[in-house]
């Protein structure tokens, strides 16, 4: 098993675009292994007695947008929260099955956790910035991390926001109250707080249902913007939104996953009936 | 007196009966809410009236001389003073620390329930228990003597369950989502009591810990057995020497003093200063938590 520590190249480096391209480097050396980005073996899941996912099976690959649709309680939040180990917060629950990502088996007791969620970064579906101002709000994973130096600070803070799109519409006022933004900018906020730690993977969990058509847009934008660098997987209600921006799709009903393929042939050709009937509108 | 709220048309006999019965339990709870303002208006305008003649610099930075008939009371209030300094350097850290621990660490379950009724029902025991308590533990065992220190500590005991459930109070107003937010972006779990959820919850923390304090201020039970003194020419001059307190002071000049009918004026005086420094704790606690509304409205 390789463990690759990037964080610690990062913590020689002086300079963000310096952490920047040994991250690449890193990456590189990564797929070179030919390690799935994400895979999941014979997943089982329980919040107590009660089981919310049955015997998933899924392999991301690297770079591109995953998403999981199913109607409300199928499970797909819960096998999101599964890759960053959000679920660990949650007392009684209980896993078994294998969970790699990129080779690293994030269930191994010596798996440390903190060193994963910011391998894994997320993005909630109310909009959470802190109730600090703009730029401590994007400092924040850095500086927990250790990193004291203002001016890199500032530069991470300042690629983080262009990273997000929203740098234009806040450089003016970076030491203002995050939320004094609207929702929407909000929410591009908190990707521009999770990009900050140079996450590989950001989860995202139905990250536009409680923001406007017009926000919403923006976001897909992003998303698509974003998947060149970083593998997504989004978790949407919206059958629309995962036709328009992923590459590939699953089908959560019940805790199980139905069905898991290129979003194309899953949304014009389902090989599950139950596929068939969720994506025609006959439930959900 | 005409209501919307009847849909039907009731006999007027009935609605004659349903509208006495309103107005009698109207101007009956109206009554109670005035009869506990009375009783209210008559201890203050009483302690005032009775105590303001007395007030003077010399009372307030003067000790009491001949026998206590005169002078001031100073000691006494600087005694309270150093008391409740000790009592918070006791209790905020610890209450504190305990409420963190037990909300933000601890497994939710029957032990933590447990835990919170346990704290529940430490804050309905006497005061004086606590002081036989403190004299047992800190005077006599401990060794402390009778000092500031046993008493400071005594009167901490008595406000720790006050502590840790306001400090829970206020850790619990804190949103679930600074904290997932926090952990998502790999933030330990010291970290995001730190950085997120202590930030927020301090002001509420303080408030309700110096709601606390003015009530130990006030006791006189549990220092009564610990360290507070009758009379003592000099201020304390270390943790572990005898003091005066302003609560003690009253209760001696109200019913032991050799000719209480004398020093009367002096009690009421000390009952005002007493009630003066309670107002000033509840006033900062107070203007505290308007500043951490004013803070929370701007999100910062």
């Amino acid at each position: 098993m390789v463990k690759l520590n990037t964080r610690n190249i990062k913590r020689e480096n002086e300079t963000a675009v310096g952490y920047l391209n040994n991250l690449d480097e890193g990456q590189t050396e990564n797929m070179e292994n030919g390690y799935s980005e994400v895979k999941v073996e014979g997943l089982n899941f329980f919040y107590g007695s009660k089981q919310a996912l049955f015997n998933v099976d899924i392999m991301v690959e690297e770079k591109g947008v995953a998403a999981l649709i199913g109607p409300s309680g199928c499970g797909k939040s819960t096998f999101l929260r599964v890759l960053n180990r959000m679920n660990d917060l949650i007392p009684g629950t209980r896993l078994e099955g294998r969970v790699t990502v990129h080779g690293e088996d994030i269930y191994d007791p010596a798996t440390d956790v903190v060193k994963l969620r910011k391998k894994v970064g997320m993005v909630f579906q109310q909009p959470n910035p802190f109730p600090k101002s703009i730029f401590d709000n994007i400092a924040y994973g850095p500086r927990i991390d250790g990193q004291k130096n203002k001016a890199v600070l500032s530069e991470i803070v300042e690629e983080s926001l262009k990273g997000a799109a929203l740098w234009d519409e806040v450089k003016d006022r970076l030491h203002e109250p995050a939320l004094a933004l609207s929702g929407g900018q909000q929410q591009r906020l908190c990707i521009a707080r999770a990009l900050a730690v140079q996450p590989r993977i950001l989860l995202m969990d139905e990250p536009t249902s409680a923001i406007d058509p017009i926000a919403t847009q923006r976001i897909e934008d992003l998303i698509r913007d974003l998947c060149t660098d970083y593998t997504i997987i989004i978790v949407t209600h919206n059958m629309q939104q995962a036709a328009r921006i992923s590459d590939n799709t699953g089908f959560f009903l019940q805790g199980e996953m139905v069905e898991w393929g290129k979003t194309s042939q899953l949304f014009t050709k389902p090989e599950d009936q139950r596929t068939e009937d969720y994506i025609t509108g006959r439930f959900g | 007196m005409k209501t919307d709220l009847v849909i039907e048309k009731p006999s007027s006999k009935a609605h004659g009966e349903w509208r006495k019965m309103e107005l009698a339990g109207y101007w009956a709870l109206r009554f109670t809410l005035v009869l506990v303002l009375f009783i209210l208006g008559v201890i203050v305008f009483d302690i005032v009236s009775k105590g303001a003649g007395v007030i003077n610099w010399e009372f307030l930075s003067q000790p009491p001389r001949v026998g206590m008939t005169e002078g001031g009371i100073f000691p006494a209030i600087v005694g309270t003073f150093y008391v409740t300094l000790i009592t918070i350097a006791f209790a905020v850290p610890l209450g504190v620390g305990a409420a963190i621990y037990l909300n933000e660490y601890a497994v939710q379950g029957r032990f933590t329930r447990l835990v919170r009724m346990s704290l529940r029902n430490l804050a309905g025991v006497p005061s004086i228990v606590f002081g036989l308590f403190g004299m047992a533990v800190f005077v006599k065992f401990f060794g402390f003597g009778p000092s500031l220190i046993a008493a400071g500590f005594t009167l901490g005991l008595l406000t720790l369950p006050v502590t840790v459930t306001a400090a829970e109070e206020a850790l619990i107003t804190v949103p679930r989502a600074y904290r997932a937010g926090s952990f998502a972006l790999g933030a330990t779990r010291w970290q995001v009591v730190r950085t997120v959820v202590l930030p927020r919850a301090l002001p509420g923390i303080l408030t309700g810990t110096i709601l606390g304090l003015a009530r130990a201020a006030g006791e006189t039970a549990p220092i009564l057995a610990t360290g507070a003194a009758f009379f003592l020419p000099h201020l304390p001059d270390s943790i572990r020497s005898q003091f005066m307190a302003l609560p003690y002071h009253l209760f001696i000049m109200a019913t032991q003093h050799h000719s209480i009918s004398q020093v009367r004026p002096i009690a009421y005086g000390t009952a005002l200063v007493l009630l003066l420094l309670v107002c000033i704790l509840n006033l900062a606690a107070v203007l505290l938590r308007k500043r951490y509304r004013d803070r929370v409205a701007k999100g910062l």
